[in-house]
């Protein structure tokens, strides 16, 4: 009995091709999924506050709890003068937390289990911060490499490799989630394979792929989480060096 | 491995770059203006309300002080009224008290002067019975009048000795 492939369901699916200029501009499955995110996410935000009730109902709070929390994450990691970066961070969170979220429906498909779209994401956090930091600090911004307090001869040692773990950033930001979405529905296909190969015995795959769930619920928030915190961090690192 | 496919990295950055960018501008010129809106109008209601309590508070502390005040001045006033009913009813006994003394004093001095009187007419009096038996006494004695002069400086002498 032949199980399916546990990578198969992280195909690019082009659904409409679009081609510009020689470049591959398709309208793929995770393109959709995208656009399914950033509906999901305007929609919610939008509905939920058309009221703007003084003593918010069950929907509103869940919006202006997110918010709330977002905008705790920003002040306490990065600073309050960190504010004009909420928008990007929020969003960040909010569309990475959806693709997470979404890519757990059966038949659905994980966009951030692509290295690319994580790696894209990633990439684009450590050049802003990157401008950010050199914009507000100008030359001082390499001071960022430089432990404070360190005898002279240790700095020949400990300033590459400061600027080693700033470089390495965007790599292990992008990998940490890929690596962890990968990870995930790739257990839940293999399990859910065993399902119908193991017969009356295929309970025991199921509870486990039930439990699964579960914990890629939990793993799906917590990494979303993570990329945002860490977004805020290096922020901080940005707009206030050492 | 479907991520390591290279063909499909242009359309998956492409398509990320427009999701995200959409929704960046969606959240950052629809979304959060809209909650921060309702939060910011939920803290300023909260605010002011708060507020109001206050001032309804001091107020209402303001109208228990002034309550105090009026009734530690009725107080006072009522034992200031208290305190001069009594001096007056005091100064008006004393007055009473004085004026019967001094009554009881005049008619004391009254029916003294009027037994000093009696006493001088009773001793004058005296005198004069004194000296009528004296005479008597002496006619019947010696037989033959005495003298009433006589008689008169003898009874003064005898008066003298005796008072």
């Amino acid at each position: 009995m032949a199980t399916e492939n546990p990578l198969h369901q992280f195909t690019i699916k082009r659904l409409i091709e679009i081609h510009i200029g020689g470049i591959d501009a398709s309208y793929t499955n995770s393109a959709l999924l995208m656009s399914i995110a950033v509906a999901f996410i305007t929609a919610f935000v939008v509905l939920t506050t058309r009221r703007a009730a003084l003593v918010p109902g069950r929907w509103q709070s869940v919006t202006e709890m997110f918010y709330e929390f977002v905008v705790d994450m920003v002040d306490r990691n990065a600073g309050h003068d960190a504010r004009p970066y909420l928008p990007f961070v929020f969003t960040l969170f909010a569309f990475i937390l959806c693709g997470n979220l979404l890519g757990l429906i059966p038949y659905s498909f994980t966009f951030t289990s692509h290295i690319i779209v994580t790696f894209a994401l990633a990439i684009t956090v450590f050049i802003g911060v990157t401008i950010i930091g050199i914009a507000r600090h100008g030359f001082r911004f390499l001071s960022l490499f430089v432990p404070h307090g360190v005898p002279k001869v240790l700095l020949l040692l400990l300033v590459p490799i400061e600027l080693l773990s700033y470089c390495i950033r965007p790599f292990t930001l992008s990998i940490r989630l890929f690596a962890n979405m990968l990870a995930g529905h790739t257990m839940l296909v293999i399990f859910a394979g065993f399902v119908a190969a193991l017969g009356i015995a295929g309970i025991l795959p199921l509870a486990v792929d039930s439990a699964l769930v579960l914990l890629e619920l939990l793993v799906a928030v917590l990494q979303a989480y993570v990329f945002a915190i860490l977004t805020c961090l290096y922020l901080a690192d940005a707009l206030h060096l050492h | 491995m479907p991520q390591l496919d290279l063909t499909t990295f242009p359309p998956q950055v492409i398509w990320l770059a427009i999701s995200f960018i959409v929704l960046y501008l969606l959240m950052a010129k629809l979304g959060l203006p809209r909650i921060g809106r309702a939060l910011e109008a939920r803290r300023t209601r909260i605010e002011g309300d708060l507020e109001k309590a206050q001032q309804m508070k001091a107020e209402a502390e303001a109208v228990i002080a002034a309550y105090e005040r009026a009734l530690a001045e009725a107080r006072q006033q009522a034992q200031q009224t208290l305190k001069e009913t009594a001096d007056r009813l005091n100064a008006e006994a004393a007055e009473r008290q004085r004026k019967l003394a001094e009554r009881l004093a005049a008619e004391t001095g009254a029916a003294e002067r009027r037994i000093a009187q009696a006493k001088t007419d009773a001793l004058a009096n005296i005198r004069e019975v004194a000296v009528e038996v004296a005479r008597a006494a002496a006619a019947r004695l010696v037989g033959g009048e005495v003298d009433a002069g006589a008689a008169t400086a003898a009874v003064d002498a005898a008066l003298r000795e005796r008072s």
